[in-house]
């Protein structure tokens, strides 16, 4: 291995350098997220890495609300309440703006017996109950997205009308505003505690069976163990289900024409409104919107990606390629009788291959704890990362534009350069100033610091993080590490390369994410705006694709992302398309050009250029 | 039953001997059949398990594979009955028993002087009319059924015991490729039933305690598949016998390259149950063994250079190779150890033959494999496997 100095080590945090204009990055962020002197020890005795499965580019100030909630959360379900044994939780800091993680083990080896008890009864008890605490748990999540969109965001009214004082209420707008905010603030904590709920049991679970299966079936596949494992029918599906229902319905009410005209999907509606069926249509559009619409064409970490519901050119694109598939006579229906039979099938071989009557009972048991607790980790995201997220964000964007509308920003999407902390300040400002009838200061003290931290965060996503922080473990009992981030010898080894992202780079690998190979055009996408430029029978080169992308997988023949592992969204999902994919090359935006012919290799997990 | 005439699909210039062609076809299929009740000759569509002692392990499993609608290239089995006739005809049997009775197992000079002496004798016996007239309708039988005249075939030892587990290795191995004339199928036969008396066979029966009387020869008269790549397979992987794998090396020619262990063959690793190609080793394979068709035997070649490091075997070859491991196996529910030929002269799926299968050894007489230590509940495992954790360097 070779790293900082040929050594088997990155670079110490201490050591990193600003990149030059960046002065002052620290001040976006709160104290405590990034590093310091006060805490050198801790910090620089420790291995960073960073999170560029969900967190590749630098973090907005607001946007770091996802990544400290999952850090309480995740942290305190291994350490407060399943006292999972060898491992706490997943530490965070912020460098130049890119967020950086590191597993924490238990500090005391000795302690870990007494944690065992800990974790038996208390993962013991989830395990048991898992499907009723797992129903529990759909009604939580429902009605915290519930809560969220009823939080009203009041405006700040020249007077408040009358019934403040007819109904003797005492409190005002002023007032609403700061609830308002807090509790959606609250909300977003609240349901990243429940996406952590079930979730480290629901790795620890599959974890056990894939590692049964590794040491039984030397070998075998993780995308095979995932299929015996894998739901038939999973919400994270059901939107694009949505998008074939109405292609069928637009092909049934004669107006499927349309999308041969326009994917714009302004063009589309308008078009539709003009006819009786073209009305009939948009009206089933809309019974699909909610929730299925409130679907991230990114993470859902992010405020920027928006959702299928804010921006229909990703469900417009891909109702066309069902519109044209369904015309050309192929099936656009999963074959769910096959898919579980094909699962029952792979349980049934795999477990008469094994030899004695023990190992047999250990792989039915460890397989039908993997498929309880599966539910809850394909389906989660569904419901935090997008359905929750989407409102969240919009929510927000409510608040920006009063601050915008009070003269606190240009565009209502500045506030997002606004720590939440920051943001609370500001709408504390703008209510001392409106109940008093003074003048707030947010407009001169905001507006220049937000062009400041603009530059800056330009200078900040064009600089190339390291993709580890000082000095690499022996081992790794952290679930999430290992299932999520696909941390492995291999992947720190790669790391600690000379940086693969060299001009005379001909192949890149990664992890082999979906079966099947094959060769065509390369075309590079570095956003969701860019998805409609991709033609049919390209090769989709991304930094990392999401769930709500698939769709327009129809019209592509392979997928290539620089970031993901083995059950990262853009692999489940490819395997369900039945779509070539190498996830996690690293450099692959970097490394390939659109136009080239690329050879991919999605068993092997290989991408070539092809001369 | 022989195989049958099949006279229409033959390709001939001339109409009068196609007629006379399917004339000695009939005829000798007549005969072959007449023959058959003195049990010389028993085609590999009629043999099966219950047959071993007169036609040995390998033929037997030829005739099981046809029965299972496996591909396999045609051919017959010169039973027992043919060795034993051979044997009594001249009483060479009393003079090779009087032989070995007077030989001293540790005298290694002896026992090769032993061995020449007795291969000899055999070698110079005339054959039996009876036997040879049957060998010889069956051979040109079966160049009649390939519509070849002069048919390349490999003529094989299958030897067997009776009442002797495991006595089928007892037989030297003896295998002639490309045989191609039914003298030359005569001469062979003869050179396989002399390989029970090589000296390692006899010093391997003396050291079992197998009576060496009580061993016999049958012989296998295979058409040569003209095989462009061959190799061996076997139903789980030898490495570490994990039975969720077939593994599977192959190189360019005739599959002695792999057997005979003169190359490092191209290795495969599939999914038994998936059947996904999971690990593929191209080496570079640097001779082959071919047909020489003027010289009229098989010779080893250098391998051009483009051809070397050139995969030997392409997707659907592999696929089609797994599923048919699969058929075995699952017709003998053991682990099995097959040869397997590409024949460059047919299309692509006929072209894949099974050439040879018998139960994998190694592994299969090892205690059953164990993937848990102890028993637990599902909860025990989870703790076990998050206590082991993913060592990262």
């Amino acid at each position: 291995m070779s790293g900082e100095n040929g050594s088997n080590r990155f670079p110490s945090p201490f050591n990193v350098p600003t990149p030059e204009g960046c002065e002052g990055w620290q001040d976006l962020y709160p104290y405590y997220y990034v590093f310091s002197e006060d805490r050198r020890e801790f910090e620089d005795n420790r291995f960073w890495f960073q999170d560029a499965m969900h967190h590749p580019e630098p973090i907005y100030p607001f946007d770091t609300i996802t990544c400290e909630s999952w850090w309480v959360a995740l942290g305190e379900m291994n350490t407060r309440v399943f006292i999972v044994p060898p491992a706490l939780g997943i530490d965070h800091r912020v460098l130049n703006g890119y967020l950086y993680i590191s597993a924490l083990p238990v500090p005391n080896p000795d302690d870990i017996p007494v944690r065992v008890g800990h974790f038996m009864e208390r993962a013991g008890y989830y395990y048991q109950h898992w499907d009723e605490l797992y129903a529990q748990w759909q009604a939580k999540a429902e009605e915290a997205i519930n809560e969220l969109k009823a939080v009203r965001v009041p405006d700040l009214p020249e007077m408040e009308p009358i019934n403040v004082v007819v109904e003797g209420r005492g409190l005002t707008s002023a007032y609403d505003l700061i609830v308002a905010y807090n509790r959606a603030v609250e909300n977003m904590h609240k349901m990243w505690h429940l996406h952590f709920e079930f979730l480290n049991l629901g790795y620890a679970a599959y974890l056990t069976f894939y590692g049964f299966c590794k040491q039984a079936f030397p070998g075998i596949s993780d995308q095979t163990i995932a299929k015996l494992v894998s739901g038939i029918d999973v919400i994270l599906f059901r939107p694009d289900e949505e998008l074939k229902r109405l292609a069928h319905k637009a092909i049934e009410l004669g107006v499927a024409d349309v999308f041969k005209q326009t994917v714009n999907p302004n063009e589309v509606v308008a078009t539709m409104s003009a006819s009786e069926a073209g009305g009939v249509w948009l009206q089933e559009m809309e019974k699909s919107k909610d929730p299925w619409f409130y679907f991230s064409t990114g993470t859902g970490f992010y405020h920027l990606p928006r959702s299928w519901v804010d921006d229909l050119t990703v469900p417009t694109i891909a109702i066309r390629g069902y519109v044209e598939k369904i015309q050309a006579g192929q099936s656009i229906t999963r074959p769910m009788v096959a898919i579980q039979q094909e699962r029952d099938r792979l349980a049934t071989e795999y477990e008469a291959l094994l030899q004695t009557d023990e190992d047999k009972k250990a792989f039915r048991e460890q397989l039908g704890l993997a498929r309880t607790v599966f539910p809850y980790v394909e389906n989660h995201n569904f419901y935090v990362e997008h359905w929750h997220h989407t409102v969240f964000w919009n929510k927000m964007r409510e608040f920006g534009k009063l601050l915008t509308k009070h003269g606190f920003f240009d565009e209502v999407d500045d506030m997002f350069y606004l720590h939440r902390y920051e943001v609370q300040s500001a709408l504390y400002d703008l209510i001392g100033a409106w109940g008093s009838g003074g003048e707030p200061r947010g407009p001169k003290y905001w507006k220049p610091r937000v062009a400041k931290r603009k530059e800056i965060f330009k200078k900040l996503k064009a600089w190339s993080p390291p993709p580890g922080l000082g000095e690499p473990p022996d081992v790794v009992t952290e679930p999430f590490t290992i299932m999520l981030w696909g941390i492995t010898t291999e992947s720190i080894q790669n790391w600690l390369k000379p940086s693969a992202n060299t001009a005379d780079t001909k192949e890149l690998s990664g992890f082999a994410g979906s079966p099947g190979k094959v060769e065509g055009v390369a075309r590079v996408i570095d956003s969701v705006e860019d998805l409609a430029l991709v033609e049919p029978g390209e090769i989709l080169v991304c930094p990392i694709t999401t769930p709500s992308w698939a769709p327009v997988f129809t019209r592509i023949q392979a997928v290539v992302t620089d970031i993901g592992g083995m059950m990262s969204h853009a692999a489940i999902v490819c395997r369900e398309y039945g779509l070539p994919a190498v996830v996690g090359t690293g450099f692959g935006t970097k490394v390939f050009k659109t136009g080239q012919r690329l050879r991919v290799d999605g068993t092997a997990g290989t991408v070539q250029i092809v001369e | 039953m022989g195989p049958p005439g099949q006279c229409k699909s033959w390709n001939s210039e001339s109409e009068t001997f196609e007629v006379l062609r399917c004339l000695f076809a009939q005829t000798s299929k007549v005969l072959s059949e007449r023959m058959n009740t003195t049990l010389y000759i028993l085609w590999f569509t009629e043999c099966d398990r219950s047959q071993q002692n007169l036609v040995g392990g390998k033929c037997a499993n030829l005739g099981e594979m046809l029965q299972a609608n496996v591909r396999v290239p045609p051919g017959f089995a010169i039973t027992t009955h043919a060795y034993r006739h051979f044997m009594h005809e001249h009483r060479i049997g009393g003079e090779i028993t009087r032989m070995l009775a007077s030989l001293d197992s540790d005298d290694i000079d002896q026992a090769e002087e032993t061995s020449r002496a007795i291969r000899e004798l055999m070698e110079a016996t005339p054959m039996p009319a009876a036997i040879a007239d049957a060998i010889c309708f069956a051979y040109q039988e079966l160049c009649a059924e390939c519509h070849v005249t002069d048919l390349p075939v490999a003529v094989r030892s299958s030897a067997t015991a009776e009442d002797l587990p495991g006595a089928s290795f007892a037989g030297q191995q003896e295998t002639i490729l490309w045989v191609r004339s039914a003298e030359s199928v005569l001469r062979n036969t003869v050179l396989c039933w002399s390989s029970l008396f090589t000296a390692r066979a006899i010093a391997y029966r003396q050291a079992m305690g197998f009576p060496h009387e009580k061993v016999h020869m049958s012989v296998g008269v295979q058409k040569m598949a003209n095989s462009r790549a061959a190799g061996v397979m076997f139903t789980l992987n030898p490495i570490n016998g994990d039975r969720s794998k077939i593994a599977i090396d192959s190189s360019w020619g005739l599959g002695e390259s792999v057997v005979s262990g003169v190359v490092t063959p191209d290795n495969y690793l599939v999914d038994k149950v998936t059947e996904g190609i999971l690990q593929r080793k191209i080496s570079p394979k640097l001779i082959e063994h071919v047909p020489n068709h003027a010289a009229g035997r098989v010779e080893i070649a250098d391998v051009p250079a483009e051809r070397q490091n050139v995969a030997s075997l392409n997707d659907d070859e592999i696929l089609n190779l797994t599923i048919l491991a699969k058929c075995i196996e699952g017709y003998y529910h053991v682990p099995m150890d097959i040869e397997w030929g590409i024949d460059g002269d047919l299309e692509f799926p006929e072209n894949v033959m099974l050439l040879q299968c018998r139960p994998e050894t190694v592994w299969s007489s090892k205690p059953p494999m164990r993937v848990i230590q102890q028993s637990g509940t599902a909860l025990d495992f989870v703790v076990a496997n998050m206590l082991k954790g993913v060592r990262v360097r």
